[in-house]
């Protein structure tokens, strides 16, 4: 027996960034919003204890239980997928606020070159330059139409930064000062400046400085205390869902907020869905949530379930290369990295946060000249301080024992005489690359598990290499005594920790035929139905992601406004 | 080893000093702005006093006993992890660190039970590149693993592993290492990667969960543990050599 609820204007799946966005947006403008949520209630003062590593960045106290939800992974369609049982290669949020509570604040924008990535590298180097089963595709949106929408999750987030000399045009500055600089970044800032590249400091959600924000929230400034990525933060000094928007919304009066509500499909008749099922996971009922219009919110992967398993939208077929769903599944190529050792320093790595760091650009997108490489974008380079900690840092010389009186010698020698450059490398969509529903392994209710189908390329082999050899050459001109960098990328392995930056399976654009979504996240095949977050980007820029998901977070919001009082496409 | 030693003793004349700017630097003020309000009980006052106050009262630690491993099984990976991480002129290691109750502890609980992985059928042999496919629990893989590992003991050496000499140990543990052993229910080196990385955690986790006693693994690294404030510390050029605190302070 289904419960039937009464309807609602709208009702959110899944509230971390993209959900609280929406809901403060909405009910602002007097729209009644159902926020289903099927994790439990975070707060700041949850975090009293948050300084454990081993609870929180070792066994993922903030993240979601494979037990009852994981996906299955294959590297290409002739293997057996097999479930993700353990944590590994990315972390999936969960609770109220999701992976925005555990994110390390750093929040860039992507280029203008990446809106435009198909129409700029045929304008640029032709046609050929692209591989053949390389499917990047522009996204329906200039770096112009979202800038004002970047501008705004800025304002309300306290971004602290410095302008991106490589970067698009800003309509205005950072809302608070760059972070404070450490030593180790001093270091990276004269050596890429002294190899004529352009150096600036990440721009941060953890703020640098007391910030109140347009909506009155008043934030504290950062302590650098050096728990950032994988834990909440019980100052409330990084912006996250829970001390920014979601208060917003919830002091309207409009919001309604429903934790452990577990949403299993979108309900639709004649083209249109007509709200949610979902069940309560604390005392196992059915209930129905009537709506006029339906926000998925949630993670990557479940945004792609729910429209699987929901029969909307068409599938995407990897051997025909048609359909939508599932479609330009794409990650990051992060491995192309370096660690530089300093016999005559000592460095407080110890202490940081989590986007405390130097960065440049001047391998990123297409802010060089790709005709002697034999990939396409690029992706930054940093030097971050987010704070060694000590069970996951144990920096010792390539060559050397990973136990023994030896590690422990080289481990102890080396944490704090170790600095390493970082990269984040752009990620291309591939016609083989692809979310569907496994045919085998399902979750805790019976439905269906994601299954990727997912390997490195060629494009990122070369890519990898690329990073690692610019990183080597900073750490020499930083002055390493030793460089230890990556060799060869190898295969995708699901079980080491690279990123949580998946992106794809429901992306944006401006043709209904190749793309699932417009640009103000509205699906083209149902009106009444938006799709928010990292789903929709066509392919992943050489940054982290948040700052777009948030920018596309304000405009989808902008058009579910619209489309409450005239109906129909936005776009 | 001339330079370790040598930072040791520059370690010690630094110490006080550097302890002290910390205190006073770390007095800092954050305004009434700190949304959550646990700001204020977060930050521990007057902490040396307590200090004392722990060290005069100290008396038998009822956490040192067993809830998983039997008494040999818990000799054999008190005495496997001292090979992993072991005592030298630094410090201590694994065995005075308390890394085997911290294992024996951790299996007994959510961890040992595999409570939040996916553990549901069928099992099929994977790739390397798809992790985990076993339908062991990581309690079952440990009494497994130990009773591989004295079997080999055994066969290599007439003797059960903690009667071996340092040097056959190693022998016995890089054999598992490198997966020159022949087992059939577990991987050889699965099992060694999991006792290494939960020598590592016992060594450097928190002390509330019965491993890096006396915050012993953070001081012989100079990891401050948990600290509430680094702004002063972040532009500093000097290494600053802080105290260790751990979460029992906010209590």
């Amino acid at each position: 027996m289904v419960k039937k609820l009464p309807k609602t204007d709208v009702v959110i799946v899944g509230v971390g960034w993209g959900g609280g966005i929406i809901a403060s947006e909405l009910t602002k403008q007097g729209l009644n919003v159902v926020g289903l949520e099927k994790g439990q209630e975070r707060e700041t003062e949850d975090y009293y204890m948050a300084h454990d590593e081993l609870r929180y960045a070792i066994r993922y106290e903030l993240m979601s239980d494979l037990s009852k939800e994981t996906l299955t992974f294959r590297g290409n369609e002739k293997m057996r997928a097999l479930p993700m049982r353990q944590y590994g290669s990315f972390l999936l949020g969960d609770g109220v606020g999701g992976a925005g509570v555990h994110w390390n604040g750093q929040t860039f924008r992507f280029l203008p070159y990446d809106f435009e990535i198909r129409t700029r590298t045929i304008e640029r180097y032709g046609k050929d330059k692209i591989p053949a089963d390389m499917t990047i595709q522009d996204w329906g949106i200039t770096y112009d139409e979202i800038e004002p929408y970047y501008d705004k999750f800025e304002k309300m987030a306290g971004i602290s930064g410095e302008e991106n000399p490589l970067g698009g045009k800003r309509s205005n500055k950072y809302p608070t000062k760059p972070m404070l600089h450490s030593p180790q970044m001093k270091m990276f800032k004269q050596a890429t400046e002294s190899l004529n590249y352009h150096p600036y400091t990440i721009p941060s959600a953890n703020l640098s400085e007391n910030y109140t924000n347009p909506d009155g929230i008043s934030r504290a400034a950062c302590q650098y205390c050096a728990f950032c990525e994988r834990f909440g933060c019980e100052y409330g000094a990084k912006a996250d869902p829970v001390v920014t928007v979601i208060p917003i919304a919830k002091n309207t009066g409009k919001f309604d907020l429903r934790t452990h509500s577990w949403v299993r499909r979108v309900l639709h008749k004649d083209g249109k869905a007509t709200g949610v099922l979902y069940t309560d996971v604390t005392t196992g009922e059915e209930i129905e949530q009537p709506a006029d219009m339906v926000v998925l919110t949630s993670y990557v992967f479940n945004n792609v379930k729910l429209l699987l398993n929901s029969e909307i939208g068409r599938p995407y077929n990897p051997s025909t290369g048609r359909g939508v769903i599932g479609k330009n599944y794409a990650y990051q190529i992060i491995k192309g990295s370096a660690t530089g050792f300093f016999e005559d320093k000592k460095f407080n790595n110890f202490a940081g946060a989590g986007s405390l760091g130097m960065v440049i650009d001047d391998f990123n997108g297409d802010n060089f000249d790709h005709s002697d490489v034999n990939f396409l974008h690029g992706g930054y380079l940093s030097l971050t301080q987010t704070g060694k900690r000590p069970i996951q840092s144990n920096p010792i010389p390539a060559d050397s024992p990973t136990w023994g009186k030896e590690f422990k010698q080289n481990s102890m020698k080396y944490i704090n005489k170790t600095l390493s450059i970082g990269a984040m490398g752009a990620s291309l969509p591939f016609k083989q690359h692809y979310l569907d529903l496994d045919p085998m392994y399902k979750d805790a209710f019976g439905d269906p598990l994601i299954r990727m189908t997912y390997d490195f390329k060629d494009q990122d082999r070369e890519l990898a290499k690329f990073t690692a050899t610019k990183a080597k050459e900073i750490l020499k001109e930083m002055g390493a005594d030793r460089i230890d960098a990556m060799e060869e990328l190898g295969p995708y392995e699901i079980n080491t920790y690279q990123t949580t930056h998946n992106t794809g399976g429901v992306i944006m654009g401006g043709d209904p035929e190749t793309s699932a979504v417009n640009n103000y996240s509205q699906m083209w095949d149902m009106d009444n139905l938006f799709v928010v977050g990292a789903s929709s980007f066509p392919h992943n820029s050489g940054y982290n992601p948040t700052d777009t998901v948030g920018a596309l977070a304000y405009r989808a919001a902008e058009g579910i406004v619209k489309y409450s009082k005239n109906g129909g496409q936005l776009a | 080893m001339a330079e370790d030693n040598h930072n040791e003793e520059e370690k010690l004349d630094k110490d006080s000093l550097s302890r002290r700017k910390f205190l006073r630097n770390s007095g800092f003020a954050v305004g009434g702005l700190a949304v959550g309000g646990v700001l204020g009980s977060v930050i521990p006052w007057g902490n040396e006093e307590k200090e004392q106050q722990q060290a005069a009262n100290e008396t038998k630690n009822f956490n040192q006993a067993l809830m998983n491993f039997n008494q040999v099984e818990f000799q054999v990976v008190e005495a496997a992890t001292e090979r992993i991480f072991p005592e030298d002129d630094l410090g201590p290691g694994a065995k005075s660190l308390g890394v085997a109750f911290y294992i024996d502890h951790q299996l007994a609980g959510s961890y040992g039970f595999n409570a939040r992985d996916y553990m549901n059928p069928p099992f099929f042999h994977g790739e390397k590149t798809q992790g985990y496919q076993g339908r062991l629990k990581r309690r079952e893989i440990f009494r497994i693993g130990i009773r591989e590992m004295q079997n080999y003991s055994h066969e290599k050496f007439e003797k059960g592993f903690t009667d071996l000499t340092a040097e056959e140990q190693d022998t016995v543990l890089t054999d598992f290492a490198e997966d020159n052993v022949n087992l059939t229910t577990i991987s050889a080196s699965g099992f060694f990667n999991l006792l290494r990385s939960m020598t590592l955690e016992g060594v450097y986790s928190d002390p509330l969960y019965g491993g890096n006693r006396n915050m012993e693994g953070w001081k012989m690294r100079d990891y401050p543990g948990d600290q509430m404030n680094y702004t002063k510390v972040i532009e500093s050029e000097e290494f600053q050599q802080i105290e260790p605190r751990s979460l029992r302070d906010h209590m």
